[in-house]
């Protein structure tokens, strides 16, 4: 097989920090290449050198055995090396075909359009793929899965020999991620190669014949996939033997800190009861429109429910709204902290006041920043956050740094309940590690109790001594976490026997 | 039909349709021959600034400086003409005026492009400049004796409608010729060249809109010198259409065509508009301002109307998306 790309000894500093050590990558014709690393690796520097958007300080960029010094993005382009990047780049207000075909128009210096050409390519590249999406739709009409396969067909409209996917799958369900999966296969076939970006070991193993691991800036390994199990290849992103034990909880007491009876709410939920003890982590689990998010975002105000009673601490209590949540101790870490969770352009420091900003002020009446820099320097240390200066905006901060102020800045409201929708999604795996320990320390430490609402199927059984299965907007089953095995968890979450069966292990990816 | 109920295009035709028929109905005055002339007569002026302001909104951006542009190049081409005692074609007017407009539009594209600052700041800022400096350096006033080819403009029409019953007569001026082609010119730019698709792309997403190959700094050079230009014109016509030069003429302007573009079904934040809802647009509030005696209701009623107008053809739409988005969608198995 011929090389496509060939990099060899690169090396990029930004300011002093070395985020790139004289790494090397090859890709063949017609091969599917798993880059994987945790946070701040260095895969996103590498893509970015790869795609002549930096320059890199000292190596080598072959490009189908052409030797560049300075590569230019339209070096890349022309060489056939095509981005998606995470945020897919394409224009939410113009329709699918001109999405398809806007770019290759603008290549070819045109400055008339010419719709039926604009037509006759996106269908054909729509074509080599096999899919059909409406030529005339705009595009924020469709769903993230479409929009990642509009993005697909965009860089086969530029003839690319070799495409990169930036983590494509975060914001996709298993279905759409199985059928994504088949698309990349196809491309295979037809000679084109794939450097997946990914963090999800799962999504490597299944859709990679050769990988290459980064840590801190530097080549770990390359290899075939078939020669990795899963444990070696946590070890060789991480550095470390991971190995998640069963969460068992530690005190039960007589009465629930949080109690809910017969909640109902149209479109979302029917007759929730459910209790939560002190040091006690409550998994819930369920298919996309099972009615789990709508429960989260429920308990938390957001939507009240119409029907049913909230107990904390026996008392009977009201949440009609996020501050009724607040003032009862309820903390909600949202499921996309990008758009819910933080204020992006905000500072840091600014992220983990906002909560409990009512608290962080001086008696007359202004805000104490000495107590936000002390809260923050508390769970800097507390949760090991990875930060630069406070003052920079958070969005400089990789995912699951991110992740840990949402926590840091719910922990500072001094929390009797804390819910967390989907903790991890984004979260590399060592992280990922590090977060479910530090939520096992904090309910048996503090006291307190966690609902964890995810589809993660091995975070929900590893992390939650007890795990509520949610179907059709009602609880169908509850287990214990050392009772059952993942496989029957599965098998619950989708329910087999009934007549949604097909329905639901679609959706699943089986 | 799929959507139309969410097309602020098709409530503002429903409010135009509505509001002719009543007019119809209780004075018996709107489709007369001479009340049609004097709204295209009055529908010239909106409509050329509403184009450009269409550009704008929909690459993302906005600009409140375009009425002091127009009425800084009207002036000073005024003065200059007469200063050098012009006598050649009228064309020469309007081409100084255009040039002028479209140098102090570019200087607002610079602005926008390199300092990437809101584009309401920057043209905030330049437009009090432009009017400072008419009033100060240029002492503007009113000038009522017009260079001799412009106002021999002013009496020029393409057709006369006279109405027998009330026994009056309006004329539709030549300059709206001018709207016309303003029209078909943006129709073009938009529909069917890379460059207007690349306006469209600014406004989706301007990050987007770089990685594709766009260049953005020329866009918005593009964008705010057209719009420049559109008003320079705009002004000389203004002036051709009142017979005299007054430089506060348009003060104004620029919330009327704003308003104009948004009930037009153009999003303020950009990506999203059409030539036809703007024209739509325009034609409901120069309606509004026009016809609105025909009812019986004082002229000084307009705004009010107007104001109503924009709260209700643009919330109308909204609400259909918000209710849609509001909803949740878990199906919760009934017993």
């Amino acid at each position: 097989m011929s090389e496509i790309l060939k990099v060899t000894g690169i090396s990029k500093n930004f300011g002093g920090v070395q985020a790139l050590k004289n790494v090397n990558l090859t890709i063949h014709k017609g091969e599917i290449h798993c880059l994987a690393g945790g946070n701040g690796s260095g895969k996103s520097t590498l893509i970015k050198i790869i795609s002549g958007v930096y320059k890199a300080d000292s190596g080598k960029i072959e490009i189908n055995g052409k030797e560049y010094r300075k590569l230019t993005p339209m070096d890349a382009i022309m060489e056939g090396i095509q981005v998606i990047y995470q945020d897919l780049s394409i224009f939410p207000n113009l329709s699918v075909a001109e999405n398809i075909a806007l770019n290759s128009e603008l290549y070819s210096k045109r400055k008339i359009v010419n719709w039926k050409n604009i037509k006759k390519i996106a269908e054909e590249s729509m074509n080599k793929i096999g899919i059909s999406l409406p030529l005339k739709e705009k595009v924020e009409n469709l769903s993230v899965a479409d929009k990642q396969l509009i993005a697909i067909c965009r860089a086969l409209v530029s003839n690319a020999k070799l495409i990169i996917m930036d983590e494509p799958t975060t914001a996709l369900t298993r279905k759409e991620i199985k059928k994504l999966f088949e698309i990349i296969k196809k491309l295979q076939q037809q000679g084109v190669s794939i450097l997946f970006v990914s963090h999800k070991l799962d999504e490597v193993f299944e859709i990679s014949e050769k990988f290459t691991v980064f840590r801190n800036g530097e080549n770990v390994i390359t290899d075939s996939t078939v020669n990795v199990d899963y444990d070696k290849f946590v070890f060789y992103m991480t550095g470390r033997k991971i190995e998640e034990d069963f969460f068992i909880s530690s005190n039960k007491e007589e009465q629930p800190i949080f109690k809910v009876e017969n909640l109902s709410l149209t479109n979302g939920f029917k007759d929730i009861s459910f209790e939560i003890y002190k040091g006690e982590i409550l998994g819930i689990t369920g298919l996309l429109g099972s009615g789990r998010t709508e429960l989260a975002l429920s308990l938390f105000g957001l939507f009240p429910a119409e029907q049913g009673d909230i107990y904390l601490n026996g008392e009977k209590i009201r949440i009609r709204s996020p501050i009724d949540a607040i003032k009862n101790g309820i903390g909600y870490v949202p499921e996309d902290r990008l758009t819910e969770g933080l204020f992006l352009a905000q500072s840091t420091r600014k992220n983990i006041a906002v909560s409990n900003i009512d608290s962080m002020v001086k008696s007359n009446g202004t805000v104490d920043f000495d107590r936000i820099d002390s809260a923050l320097e508390k769970w800097k240390n507390e949760l090991s956050i990875i930060m630069g200066d406070k003052d920079d905006p958070i969005s400089t901060l990789s995912g699951g740094n991110q992740q840990k102020v949402v926590l840091a800045k719910w922990l500072e409201t001094n929390p009797k309940l804390l819910i967390l929708n989907g903790p991890t999604v984004g979260v590399d795996v060592g992280a990922k590690f590090d977060l479910h320990n530090y939520l096992r320390g904090l309910v048996e430490n503090y006291g307190i109790g966690i609902i964890i609402i995810s589809d993660d199927i091995p975070e929900i059984h590893k992390n939650c001594s007890r795990i509520l299965v949610m179907r059709k907007g009602r609880i169908c089953s509850e287990v214990i976490n050392t009772h059952t095995t993942e496989k029957d968890l599965f098998s619950l979450i989708v329910n087999e026997e009934s007549f949604i069966a097909k329905e639901g292990q679609e959706e699943a990816g089986i | 039909m799929r959507g139309l109920l969410k097309r602020n295009e098709f409530y503002v035709s429903l409010t135009i349709l509505a509001l002719c028929f009543l007019i119809q109905s209780k004075s018996g005055q709107f489709f007369t021959g001479n009340n049609l002339i004097d709204l295209a007569r009055s529908m010239i002026i909106p409509g050329i600034l509403c184009m450009g302001v269409l550009i704008e909104i929909i690459s993302g951006g906005i600009d409140v400086s375009f009425p002091a542009i127009a009425m800084l190049s009207m002036f000073s081409t005024v003065k200059l003409l007469l200063y050098v005692d012009y006598k050649g074609p009228v064309i020469v007017a309007f081409i100084i005026a255009g040039l002028i407009g479209l140098v102090l539009g570019l200087i607002n594209g610079g602005l926008i492009a390199f300092l990437k600052l809101p584009t309401l700041i920057i043209t905030l800022g330049t437009g009090s400049i432009y009017l400072g400096f008419m009033q100060a350096v240029l002492k503007s006033r009113v000038i009522s004796v017009l260079p001799e080819p412009i106002s021999k403009l002013s009496k020029s029409y393409l057709f006369t409608a006279h109405n027998k019953e009330l026994g009056i007569s309006s004329s539709l001026p030549s300059v709206f010729i001018l709207l016309i082609v303003t029209v078909v010119l943006v129709y073009f730019i938009l529909n069917r060249t890379m460059l207007g698709r690349g306006i469209y792309a600014l406004g989706g997403d301007i990050i987007a809109c770089e990685r594709a190959g766009f260049n953005v700094a020329r866009l918005q050079y593009f964008i705010y010198g057209f719009m420049g230009g559109l008003a320079g014109v705009a002004g000389m016509t203004r002036t051709v259409l009142t017979g005299s030069c007054q430089p506060t003429t348009l003060i104004g302007f620029e919330l009327t065509c704003i308003a104009a573009v948004i009930l037009g079904g153009t999003r303020i934040t950009g990506g999203h508009g059409t030539v036809k809802g703007a024209l739509l647009g325009a034609l409901l509030i120069t309606m509004v301002s026009n016809s609105l005696i025909l009812l019986g209701v004082p002229t000084y009623w307009s705004k009010f109307v107007t104001g109503i107008i924009i709260i209700i053809g643009t919330g109308a739409s909204a609400y259909q998306i918000l209710r849609q988005k509001r909803k949740l969608n878990a199906s919760v198995f009934e017993d």
